[in-house]
């Protein structure tokens, strides 16, 4: 059974029910199943149960807003002052945030409620949520199989209808890829739209925050909590924020839809294809134009990226040095050891591993090999974006080229479970917003399908989404979690 | 392109991480074959591009000097490992 934040909206504003009634009951689900799932890393259940109150006594005075008393589960990389904040790190197991994140903030503003705080591969590096130091967490379609990353533990937590919103960031997919693979909504906006401000820092210059939901039409809800210029953040864009509501009903009729050659060749799953082809005839019935476009430099999204993002992650992480906050070893002898020690006792292999190929990349005699040279093609890969949108409007393609896979089975292959993001890393590097959503299925496991939109067009693609949503209902499609 | 395991161990030290013997060999493969991965970026030429360091090539805006923020040492210190009379101890640097 699918409940929407719209839906949970409307029965507050009725008085069908009390925001503390449907946060108990989703505390008491997470309580049934998140033994199986561990999509939680800390349940907040006294604290969500006095914001629930509070809620609804805003409510019955007539001043809330359209969040005021909804649930939610947010990703362990916010700030949240007072609470523990890990980044699903050994190194951030003691480290309780002492101010919350911009997009907390606006979230308490508004009046939602914070079930806990949700499961992510270590300082949200890979695509399974394999490497937290928390442990793995289940896709709610088969446990046996992964929940994607980095993101996992939202996607998984809406998924199996313990929340029924969630925030993730994504750096390279982290929203996309878990939304895909556990069949809910999830979107990315551009780079710049959402506050960067108290979100534990991996890739500066890609991450951006975004919510899960089962519906496009909550995803605009909750993305519109989150977006807005801050002066905090330094990389934050200062652009007008539109009301992602407004548009999401129009008529999609004589929309462009590009289809890149590139993300439907070698390497993609020919039953998640297929998928993907239904999906597309669709769209082609809501009246849209389906063009065939082509973005010659994405086989070059990977090695770019994996230069790019560790070179940002061995800077950012050098923060993590064992004498301010976070993970110290015991009995350093000199300043060295404490530093060396703390770190490769506080971080996962995954993140290790990142450090040192960033490290290496910035090098002195290696800088412009491989730093600026991935820079340099990094703007092709722009360009090849900017010219597509010149022929259309959004552009649509897989989010992932196969299904969930299972648990275990890429661990030991760094580089295989790279390639699990290959059709979403380049919009990253672009700077573009995405979302993916429910398609259909394969292997009885969800197919994602990801929309691209131009910069700052995040109403277009939530339009387009939710008037594919009018007339399917995969997203409404929920998993038997036992 | 096959990195030494001499090479991984300055890697490390300069990223500040230890790594014991037993691992030496398997980080050595696993940054190799990603960097391995790098090679094709060097079949496209980019003479006359330039580097794009933020997608929307934006520039640090700058604001007046005034002070933002209040200090928060308590707070902030709170969450440290070992502190001492508003300073943070570490092992002796000068002798």
């Amino acid at each position: 059974m699918t409940i929407t934040i719209k839906q949970l909206q409307k029965g507050l504003a009725d008085k069908q029910f009390s925001s503390v009634e449907i946060t108990q009951d989703y505390l008491n689900k997470i309580n049934q199943k998140n033994i199986d799932l561990n999509c939680f890393i800390s349940v907040t259940g006294e604290l969500a149960l006095k914001q629930a109150a509070s809620a609804d006594a805003v409510i019955a005075s007539g001043k809330g807003s359209v969040l005021t008393g909804i649930p939610m589960a947010h990703k362990d990389i916010f700030c949240t002052d007072g609470v523990k904040t890990s980044c699903g790190s050994k190194m951030l197991d003691n480290f309780i945030a002492p101010y919350d994140a911009t997009v907390i903030e606006k979230f308490n503003r508004s009046g939602t409620v914070m079930l806990g705080k949700t499961n992510l591969d270590e300082f949200a590096m890979g695509s399974s949520n394999e490497n937290s130091f928390y442990g793995s967490v289940g896709n709610p379609w088969d446990t046996s199989r992964v929940p994607g990353g980095s993101s996992g533990g939202s996607a998984a937590a809406v998924a199996a209808r313990l929340a029924p919103g969630a925030t993730g960031t994504d750096t390279g997919g982290s929203i996309r890829q878990p939304a895909a693979l556990c069949g809910i909504t999830g979107i990315k906006p551009t780079y710049g739209r959402v506050s960067r401000y108290g979100i534990v820092a991996f890739g500066s210059s890609l991450e951006q925050a975004g919510p899960f939901a089962h519906t496009a039409e909550d995803c605009a809800l909750l993305l519109q909590s989150m977006s807005g210029f801050d002066p905090r953040d330094s990389t934050s864009v200062d652009q007008a924020v539109p009301n992602f509501s407004v548009d999401l009903n129009k008529d999609i009729a004589g929309l462009k839809i590009g289809l890149p050659k590139e993300f439907f060749a070698d390497g993609l799953d020919s039953d998640v294809a297929t998928v993907i082809e239904t999906a597309i005839s669709e769209f082609h019935k809501l009246g849209a134009e389906i063009v065939d476009i082509s973005l010659p430099n994405m086989g070059l999204s990977i090695p770019v990226y994996y230069v790019v993002a560790p070179a940002e992650c061995s800077s950012n992480l050098s923060r993590m040095d064992g004498v301010r906050f976070g993970h110290q070893c015991e009995n350093p002898i000199d300043l060295e050891d404490l530093y060396k020690r703390s770190r490769s006792e506080g971080f996962g292999e995954e993140v290790k591993r990142r450090i040192m190929i960033g490290t290496y990349a910035l090098s002195a005699g290696y800088y412009d090999a491989y730093y600026l040279k991935a820079q340099r093609l990094r703007r092709l890969i722009k360009q090849d974006y900017v010219k597509a949108f010149e022929q259309v409007d959004v552009i649509l393609c897989p989010t992932t080229p196969e299904v969930a896979f299972k648990r275990g089975e890429k661990t030991d292959d760094p580089i295989n479970m790279y390639l699990q993001d290959i059709y979403t890393l380049s919009l990253n590097l672009a700077g573009l917003p995405g979302m993916s959503i429910p398609a259909g299925f394969s292997q009885s496991m969800p197919v994602g399908l990801q929309l691209i939109g131009n910069y700052f067009e995040e109403s277009r693609i939530l339009n387009t989404a939710h008037k594919f949503q009018q007339v399917t209902d995969w997203h409404l499609k929920a998993p038997e979690v036992k | 392109m096959t990195l030494k395991t001499e090479e991984v161990r300055n890697i490390a030290h300069l990223a500040r991480l230890q790594i014991n013997d037993s691992n030496v060999e398997q980080y050595t493969n696993d940054l190799s074959n990603i960097l391995n991965v790098f090679k094709q970026m060097k079949l496209h030429d980019t003479t006359n591009i330039l580097p794009m360091a933020h997608p929307m090539d934006a520039t640090q805006r700058l604001r007046p000097d005034v002070v933002s923020e209040t200090n928060q040492r308590e707070k902030f210190q709170a969450v440290a490992p070992d502190v001492e009379q508003h300073l943070y101890r570490v092992p002796k640097v000068i002798e």
